[in-house]
């Protein structure tokens, strides 16, 4: 069995001012564990976009972040509604984010396309009206 | 260049973490698109904004930026002043607007989004 340490986040979704507080979170917690800042960016910058996205298009949901020995991997789980095009939604600019959210500095379509390129890898499974769940890993 | 140095070029005033106004930062970057600036941004050190919310605080913490400079003298409120002291970044507030601000400090020798120091004398 691996040594892992688990850390767990309810995203609530009803809120945009504390949109991005788990992944502010996440972020000291690895900085304690010594981790280098790079990989720390890499992890926090993926996080913080998917966790926006949790908020913006689904209502929020649970992120978790799980140390293994050789890798850290985050969880984004969402009961939103899912995403009909995934490879539409990968596209650097493609953005469904209302004026409301682009007036506060969000929906320029560039969150999923970081969250592959700071990512060693990145999965997403979605289902219309269930929920979309994200998983990605940066290696250490 | 110093933040104290773009405390003199903006003409801005110093709304938190006075404390490290003479921590160096290489370069800047200009936007209202906190994801553009998290594609973007390389060790930038400073973000110049209009938008006031507390993901603009949030974006920079993520980008290991010690810096936010607010436009067109827009203040933010205390929530976002509040979470900026916790996390050891200077909030700047200048009345330039955002292509005037970036203009001065990139005159100055503050480069966009690049790892080497820039010149500063
Ligand atoms: N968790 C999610 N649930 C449902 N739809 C999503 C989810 N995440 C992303 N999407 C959809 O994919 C699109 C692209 O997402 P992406 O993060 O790349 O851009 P954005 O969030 O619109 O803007 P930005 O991230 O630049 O602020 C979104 O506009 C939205 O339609
Ligand atoms: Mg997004």
């Amino acid at each position: 069995m691996d040594e892992q340490l688990i850390f767990r986040y309810e995203i609530d979704g009803s809120n945009f001012t504390s949109a991005g507080e788990a992944s502010v979170s996440v972020k000291k917690k690895l900085r304690q564990l010594g981790f280098a800042p790079e990989i720390i960016r890499r992890v926090s910058i993926a996080m913080y976009e998917g966790e926006i996205n949790m908020v913006i298009h689904a209502h929020g949901g649970k992120a978790e972040v799980v140390v293994k020995n050789d890798r850290i991997e985050i969880i984004l789980d969402d009961h939103g509604p899912g995403i009909p095009n995934i490879d539409l939604a990968m596209q650097e600019g493609f953005s469904t984010a209302p004026d409301n959210i682009r007036s506060l500095g969000f929906g320029a379509g560039m969150g999923l396309p970081n969250m592959k390129r700071y990512t060693d890898t990145m999965a997403i499974q979605t289902e219309l009206g269930v929920g979309t769940r994200i998983t990605m890993t940066v290696n250490i | 260049m110093k933040i104290k140095e773009i405390v003199r070029l903006l003409e801005a005033d110093v709304l938190t973490c006075e404390n490290l106004l003479d921590s160096d930062v290489y370069s800047a970057c200009g936007s209202d698109m906190m994801s553009d600036v998290l594609a973007f941004v390389k060790d930038q050190g400073v973000l110049l904004t209009g938008l006031l919310n507390q993901q603009v605080v949030r974006t920079a913490e993520m980008m290991d930026m010690r810096c936010i400079v607010f436009v067109r003298n827009k203040r933010p409120g205390q929530e976002v002043l509040s979470l900026a002291e916790e996390n050891g970044i200077v909030l700047l507030a200048t009345a330039e607007r955002m292509y005037e601000a970036c203009g001065r400090l990139y005159t100055a020798g503050l480069i966009g989004g690049c790892t080497k120091p820039a010149n500063t004398d």
